[in-house]
């Protein structure tokens, strides 16, 4: 295992809503002015704070969805509807009202468009996030590293960035959707879990060498690591990242 | 007090059990950088090796046969979440420091997958941490470390390595994986030392 990049100290810092949209019915995408932000690495995270009126403060770390832009940062949050932070932030934060961010944390789970081994991204559900920063890093970059992504959803209403994900495919990018529960009209396949046949159809030979970034679920990160690692991927070029069910 | 974010209530932490910025759950999240690297336990070894060279090592069934301390101890994740009262089974790390000579001060814990992670040599001794086997009664899940991990539940849980494999004496400090990577050092809970400088 590679050693991952330092960091220096980090420090709150107040972070403006200056525009939001939804990517799904539960499901916005946050973009947060952040003045002095230091910028940050595709795949990296953020520490939220919020503060109530009394004191009481709680935070939670959120991937990054979008690579650096000066001092916009733009984070995607899922509701989680017994959660105590997400709600607020996905149906209560208004524009213009300030919460606190720290960061960027994380310098393992990220790429840099300066690597040219081919890439293989895996999500499931919101963990496409981390993954469509780097998607999106290498479109700004106009860097031309094969990139393939395998995106699980149970429908195809839960499907995040879908506009830009077709316009994506139009422009090279290898786009396979993975529908858990309904698929969408048109599909060849039939719904169900992810299997090694999918990352073998979908991903990359083993013998490509690829660095593979696998984001979402406790339970999805685990099946899909084991099924790259039988399908003869180096273990240590699986980078992996995973969201427990109480990230509220 | 912080920027107040208007409309937020939040709930309030009812549970002196729970470090500052921490909040419970009742599930056993999981987090780890890379694939669960599986380890036969005929090919399984713990080693301790000193600052001068030596190695003190154990199988699996040697292991098992060294007297064992169940735990009921609470877990915190630089994450966020802590999971309370936890039961363990494991060798105290006492035992296996017995008949280790050492003048060390510091210690590099390394786990099979290659993951790091250094902690003071006083943090593993005097009842403060074991390599465990055991949890909720059940032998160890591959996921959340089994066969065995390091635990230290006194810090941050990613001190606890999982797929623990041998610890390296050092007379000086040195970071592991997620201290190099901007998490702090030592990674004391009820000092909210998440990141490096807190």
């Amino acid at each position: 295992m590679a050693r991952a990049a330092l960091s220096g100290r980090l420090t709150w810092r107040t972070a403006t809503l200056v525009d939001s949209r939804w990517e799904t019915g539960t499901a916005r995408t946050l973009v947060l002015r952040v003045p002095g932000w230091p910028g940050h690495l595709a795949g990296q995270h953020v520490d939220v704070r919020l503060t109530a009126e009394d004191g009481y403060t709680a935070r939670r770390s959120y991937s990054v969805a979008a690579p650096a832009n000066g001092e916009l940062v733009e984070l995607t949050v899922q509701r989680v509807d017994d959660g105590e932070v997400s709600p607020y932030l996905t149906d209560v934060l208004p524009v213009d009202a300030r919460i606190e961010l720290r960061g960027p944390v994380g310098g393992w789970f990220v790429w840099r468009p300066a690597n040219p081994r081919p890439v293989l991204l895996v999500a499931g559900g919101s963990g496409i996030v981390p993954l469509m920063a780097m998607v999106r890093a290498r479109g700004q970059a106009g860097d031309r590293t094969p990139f393939r992504l395998i995106y699980s959803v149970r429908t195809p209403e839960q499907v995040y960035y879908a506009q830009e994900l077709r316009e994506a495919r139009r422009a090279g990018l290898d786009v396979a959707l993975v529908y858990t529960r309904t698929a969408a009209e048109g599909t060849r396949r039939p719904p169900g879990r992810i299997t090694a046949d999918d990352l073998a159809r979908d991903g990359w030979p083993a013998e490509f060498q690829p660095d593979c970034y696998v984001c979402g679920p406790t339970g999805f990160v685990e099946v899909v690591a084991d099924l790259l690692t039988g399908l003869g991927h180096d273990p240590a070029s699986i980078r992996t990242e995973r969201f427990g069910p109480t990230g509220g | 007090m912080g920027i107040v974010s208007p409309g937020f209530a939040g709930r309030r932490r009812t549970d002196d059990r729970l470090p500052p910025g921490q909040f419970r759950t009742e599930d056993f999240p999981v987090l780890s950088a890379g694939p669960t690297p599986r380890v036969p336990l005929e090919q399984w070894r713990f080693t301790i090796t000193s600052e001068l060279g030596r190695e003190y090592a154990w199988t699996w069934p040697e292991l098992l046969a060294l007297p064992s301390d169940s735990a009921t101890v609470d877990l915190h994740c630089v994450t966020g979440w802590s999971k309370l009262g936890t039961g363990w089974q494991g060798v105290s790390l006492d035992v296996l420091f017995e008949e280790v000579e050492t003048a060390a001060e510091y210690a590099m814990v390394h786990s099979y997958g290659g993951y790091t992670t250094n902690l003071p040599l006083q943090d593993l001794l005097d009842g403060q941490s074991w390599i465990a086997y055991r949890f909720d009664g059940d032998d160890l899940a591959p996921e959340h470390g089994g066969p065995a991990r390091l635990l230290v539940p006194h810090l941050y849980l990613w001190k606890s390595a999982k797929w623990v494999r041998g610890i390296t004496l050092m007379d000086q400090d040195e970071p592991g994986f997620w201290e190099a990577a901007g998490y702090h050092i030592y990674g004391d809970p009820w000092l909210e030392q998440r990141y490096q400088g807190d």
